[in-house]
């Protein structure tokens, strides 16, 4: 669900832990995403940061903002000041690389590899855009586009014909309408890995993750809601 | 009917229209835009306001803590603690003073707060309502609703002007925040809706060309005491509001004008931490500096 006006609770809130919208709220939601989008549970996280980020993130709180959205806080939830503490005692093993020389074209960008006990991991690559807003641009090597405002559905498939055919049928008997659908894939011709990113303007019912994993060239089903 | 509106005359003419205060507007525009109950709406506005509150005693109640980068803590408690024959600001405004302080003590050490508009200036608009509302004779509705026009204001700026300090200095930031406050505080006082947009637009003038440049890049000095002239700000151009003192210059000419000097401010004055106070050399001479701030 979306809304496409400027409301109230926009500009009175959001109500977050301090100090930086951009710096805090941003870099938490990024990582509450990420998370998210991961399938299993993470052992290892690794942040890069880059931009301003890369600057200020121990002043403005980013460090721990990032590890408290891998615990799944959201950003007005005061375990974040104790992220480091609760996500050592819950076994993740976290580091941070500020990269001041890389230019990754945007002021506050976060790479967040996660990798889970069984080896499985993938690379997010967050950038914070202002007042807590954030956007989801790379997913491992493939470049990608959304900002979690909406139900969010990332499917992971070869690219190979009639996979998305399957995907929007499932949805549309579900009566899930699209709001954006793109699919991003890592090589220019067909074959590759692919996400295939849907957000739409219902909710995605759990069932949905079991029917669509049963088509042969989707491997990874993950939803986002708010 | 629709109640939405995209800049301060079209809010106006609303208010005329309906015989409606800006917060009545405001609050039927979000009804209709948001589809929302009218309790479930109060109960988001009593969220804020019990988040505010907390955050504007958090620093008095609590044993100060420092700020993450080490600038700042404490502020608010000394500012109560001074002695009344020094405190020429008079009862209510050194109030406020003390609550915009604790607010940006919070935020700066990874507590609670509202961002309204932002991190940066959430001081603002709490201190000077909730000041307000405890000294004069205003009932928690005319509070609640006080809140609703300050977001109307609000509105206004992330609509039509810039409350990124990024993208056009401290002025929008604090400056923004001073014009909801003084807009929201006009109304709870007996104000009009043209004496409220009256009020943003003075409050905004006073502090037109305020640079972002925060000391190491962190939001917390000068970012705490520019909240407090927020505060004095917004009761100033709301005092002067209300005794019929009007600025020439409409709401709407004042937002955009905020925008072109803010565009107009070279880059280093705007959140980069490369110019005004955060390379004084005082800050900048390394060590000595900075332990002369701790």
């Amino acid at each position: 669900m979306k809304k496409n006006y400027i409301s109230l609770f926009d500009v009175i809130g959001p109500v977050m832990v301090g100090p930086s919208s951009s710096h805090t709220s941003g870099a938490n939601s990024i990582a509450w995403t990420a998370r998210q989008i991961f399938s299993g549970t993470p052992v290892k996280v690794d942040f890069t940061l880059y931009g301003s980020f890369a600057d200020t993130f121990r002043g403005h709180g980013t460090d721990r903002a990032l590890v408290g959205g891998i615990l799944g806080y959201r950003s007005d939830d005061v375990r974040i000041r104790n992220s480091f503490e609760i996500a050592k005692e819950a076994g993740i093993l976290c580091s941070f690389t500020p990269d001041r020389d890389t230019d990754v074209g945007f002021p506050n960008v976060v790479d967040i590899v996660m990798e889970a006990a069984d080896g499985h991991s993938l690379l997010v690559r967050g950038e914070s855009l202002g007042g807590g807003r954030i956007r989801i641009t790379r997913m491992n090597n493939i470049k990608v586009d959304f900002t979690g405002e909406y139900s969010t559905l990332i499917v992971g498939h070869r690219d190979e014909a009639g996979t998305l055919a399957f995907i929007t049928s499932r949805l549309a008997n579900h009566e899930i309408n699209i709001a954006f659908m793109k699919l991003f894939r890592e090589k220019k011709e067909r074959g590759g890995p692919a996400f295939t990113v849907i957000e739409a303007d219902d909710f995605l019912p759990e069932e949905l993750e079991d029917e669509l994993l049963s088509y042969p060239t989707i491997e990874s089903v993950d939803m986002i809601e708010l | 009917m629709s109640y939405d509106f995209t800049n301060a005359k079209k809010l106006l003419a609303l208010c005329s229209e309906h015989n409606m205060k800006i917060s009545e507007v405001m609050l039927e525009r979000e009804l209709e835009l948001s589809g929302m109950s009218r309790s479930a709406l109060f109960e988001m506005v009593d969220r804020c306001l019990r988040v505010m509150e907390s955050s504007t005693n958090r620093s008095l109640d609590e044993e100060p803590v420092k700020s993450m980068g080490g600038l700042i803590g404490g502020e608010s408690r000394q500012m109560r603690n001074l002695s009344e024959d020094k405190v020429i600001c008079g009862t209510v405004l050194h109030k406020a003073l003390t609550m915009a302080l604790s607010v940006a003590e919070t935020n700066a050490s990874m507590g609670v707060i509202v961002a309204a508009p932002t991190a940066g200036s959430a001081g603002v608009v709490p201190a000077s309502l909730l000041a307000v509302y405890e000294w004069a004779d205003v009932s928690l509705d005319a509070l609640r609703l006080g809140l609703i026009n300050a977001g109307a204001l609000g509105y206004l700026f992330t609509k039509n002007g810039s409350v990124a300090g990024a993208d056009a200095g401290c002025q929008a930031e604090v400056g923004s925040a001073s014009a909801m406050a003084a807009s929201a505080l006009a109304e709870m006082l007996g104000g009009t809706p043209e004496q409220c947009c009256n009020a943003a637009s003075i409050a905004v003038s006073n502090l037109l060309g305020l640079v972002c440049d925060p000391i190491r890049g962190l939001v917390e000095v000068p970012c705490q005491t520019r909240n407090a002239i927020g505060v004095a700000g917004a009761f100033t151009a709301a005092e002067l509001s209300l005794a019929g003192i009007t600025s020439p210059v409409l709401l709407d000419e004042m937002i955009d004008i905020m925008v072109d000097v803010g565009h107009s401010l070279p880059e280093s004055l705007r959140e980069t931490g490369k110019g005004g106070c955060a390379c004084a050399p005082s800050v900048c001479s390394g060590l000595r500096g900075i332990q002369h701030l701790l």
